[in-house]
C-alpha cells in the first residue's frame, strides 16, 4: 500500500482525512452466509397469483395495493387497466413478477430494485428511471428519457423510443427493438445500450464510459463518441441477451456498430482549481 | 483485457501510475475495463441460486460488478454503501479477470443480503416507510 506521506500532496496539506486505522469491522462471513434476499424485503412466492383492476384507482392506491399483496406473500401480480397513470409500480425493492396490462404514463416503474415487470402497452417519459435491478419489458413504444439514470438490470422496449434514451446511464442494459431518438446515451457513464433500429442525432454525446450497440443507421455521433471494434465476447453476449427477450438484430449481430467513449473529455488527471491554487 | 500492465498490477504495485496519481497519493479508478462482459461459464453455484431465486434469466445487475482494488487489496464496490468491500485474505484470487469478477459478484451479494449490512441499520434509523 502506498504511504501518502511520500507524496507531494502531504506537504501541500491536501490530506485532512486520517487514512490509517479506519474501521475493519467484519459485517458478514463470505464463506458461510447463504441469504438470498435482503432482510427488509417481503417473503413472496411466485406460485401465488393475484390480480386487480386499477381503472378507478389513483396511482398511490395502485402502488399501495401492490405492496399489500407482496406483504401477503403474493409473488405474481397482474394489474388490469393501469390507464396511463403516472408513477405506477415505483419503488418496488422486492423479487416479484408483475404484469401491467395496459399503458403507463410518466415515470412508470422508477426506482425499482429486483422485480420482473411486463407492460403490455406503451409507456410515457422516463420509464424505469433510476432502476437498480430486475427486468422491465415494454411490448410497444416508449417516450423520451427511457431508462434515465438506470443503474442496473435489463430494460427492454420492443418498439421505438423517444429522445435521450439512457441519459446519464450508470449501469444495466437498455434494449430497444426499434429506433431511438436524438441524444441517446447522453452522458452515459457505464452499462450497455442495444438499439436494433436506427439512432438519431448526437448518439453517445459526452459519454464517459459504457457501450452502445446499434443495428441500423446512425444519424451522427455526439462529442467524444467513437466507433469501436466488435469482439467475439461482444457478439456472444449480444446473441444471448437478445434471445432472452425474443429479439434479433435485423442485419446480424456481427454487423452491428459498437460505440464507446473516445475518452478525450476525461479530466481525471487534471488538477482541480483548488489544487492549482495550492501549487501556485 | 482488464489492464495492459497485468492482472495483479494493483496488488503488486502502489498503483500510482500517472503524475496526478503520484501527486495525490492514491489510485484514480477507471484504469481497468469496466465494460468487460461476463463469461457465463464461470457463474458460481451460489450466484446460480441467487439468479433463480430472483426469477431473472441471467446475472442482471451483477453484469456491472467487477473486482477492483483499494489500497493494494482486492475489493468490490458496493453501490448501496458507496464504499469498497475488501475481499478476505483467505480467498485465493484466480489468475483471470472473469473468475475474479464472479468472486466479486458472489461476495457483494452475500454482503448485501447479510442482516448486518449497514443499510439495514440505516433503514431502521431513517426509513420513512415500512
Amino acid at each position: 500500500m502506498a504511504n501518502v506521506s511520500e507524496h507531494a500532496s502531504h506537504d501541500m496539506g491536501m490530506h485532512t482525512e486520517q487514512l490509517e486505522g479506519r474501521t475493519q469491522q467484519v459485517f458478514f462471513s463470505a464463506t458461510e452466509e447463504e441469504n438470498l434476499s435482503q432482510p427488509f424485503t417481503y417473503d413472496v412466492d411466485f406460485g401465488r397469483e393475484a390480480e386487480f383492476d386499477a381503472r378507478e384507482m389513483a396511482s398511490g392506491e395502485v402502488n399501495s395495493k401492490i405492496k399489500d399483496l407482496m406483504k401477503d406473500g403474493y409473488g405474481s401480480i397482474t394489474v388490469r387497466n393501469p390507464g396511463a397513470k403516472h408513477s405506477v409500480a415505483v419503488g418496488i425493492l422486492n423479487r416479484l413478477n408483475l404484469v401491467l396490462d395496459g399503458s403507463l404514463g410518466y415515470f412508470g416503474c422508477g426506482l425499482i430494485d429486483g422485480p420482473n415487470i411486463r407492460i403490455t402497452g406503451r409507456v410515457g417519459w422516463s420509464c424505469a428511471e433510476n432502476m437498480m435491478a430486475g427486468t422491465v419489458v415494454v411490448e410497444k413504444n416508449a417516450g423520451s428519457t427511457f431508462g434515465a439514470a438506470i443503474r442496473g438490470g435489463d430494460l427492454v422496449c420492443k418498439g421505438s423510443v423517444g429522445a435521450r434514451t439512457g441519459i446519464d446511464q450508470k449501469g444495466g442494459t437498455i434494449i430497444v427493438g426499434g429506433d431511438t431518438g436524438a441524444f441517446s446515451g447522453f452522458m452515459m457513464q457505464r452499462g450497455r445500450m442495444i438499439v436494433l433500429g436506427n439512432a438519431g442525432k448526437n448518439l453517445g454525446d459526452s459519454m464517459y464510459d459504457g457501450t452502445i450497440y446499434i443495428g441500423g443507421s446512425i444519424e451522427d455521433l455526439g462529442v467524444d463518441a467513437v466507433v469501436a471494434e466488435m469482439t467475439p465476447l461482444d457478439c456472444e453476449w449480444l446473441g444471448r441477451k437478445l434471445s432472452l427477450f425474443g429479439l434479433e438484430a435485423p442485419d446480424g449481430i456481427e454487423n452491428m456498430t459498437k460505440i464507446v467513449s473516445g475518452k478525450q473529455l476525461w479530466n481525471y488527471d487534471n488538477l482541480e482549481p483548488s489544487e492549482k491554487k495550492l501549487i501556485l | 483485457m482488464p489492464n495492459p500492465k497485468g492482472i495483479d498490477h494493483y496488488l503488486k504495485s502502489d498503483g500510482l501510475d500517472s503524475d496526478r496519481e503520484k501527486m495525490i497519493g492514491q489510485t484514480i479508478g477507471y484504469r481497468y475495463d469496466v465494460n468487460l462482459v461476463p463469461d457465463y461459464n464461470q457463474v458460481t453455484p451460489y450466484l446460480k441460486k441467487y439468479i433463480d431465486h430472483m426469477g431473472w434469466p441471467d446475472l442482471n445487475w451483477l453484469e456491472d460488478v467487477h473486482m477492483g482494488y483499494e489500497e493494494g487489496r482486492a475489493a468490490v464496490f458496493d453501490r448501496n454503501i458507496n464504499g469498497w468491500v475488501t475481499v478476505p485474505e483467505e480467498i485465493d484470487l484466480p489468475d483471470n479477470q472473469q473468475e475474479r469478477d464472479m468472486i466479486a459478484r458472489e461476495l457483494l451479494v452475500k454482503f448485501q443480503m447479510s442482516p448486518n449490512h449497514p443499510l439495514v441499520e440505516l433503514r431502521r434509523a431513517y426509513g420513512k416507510f415500512e
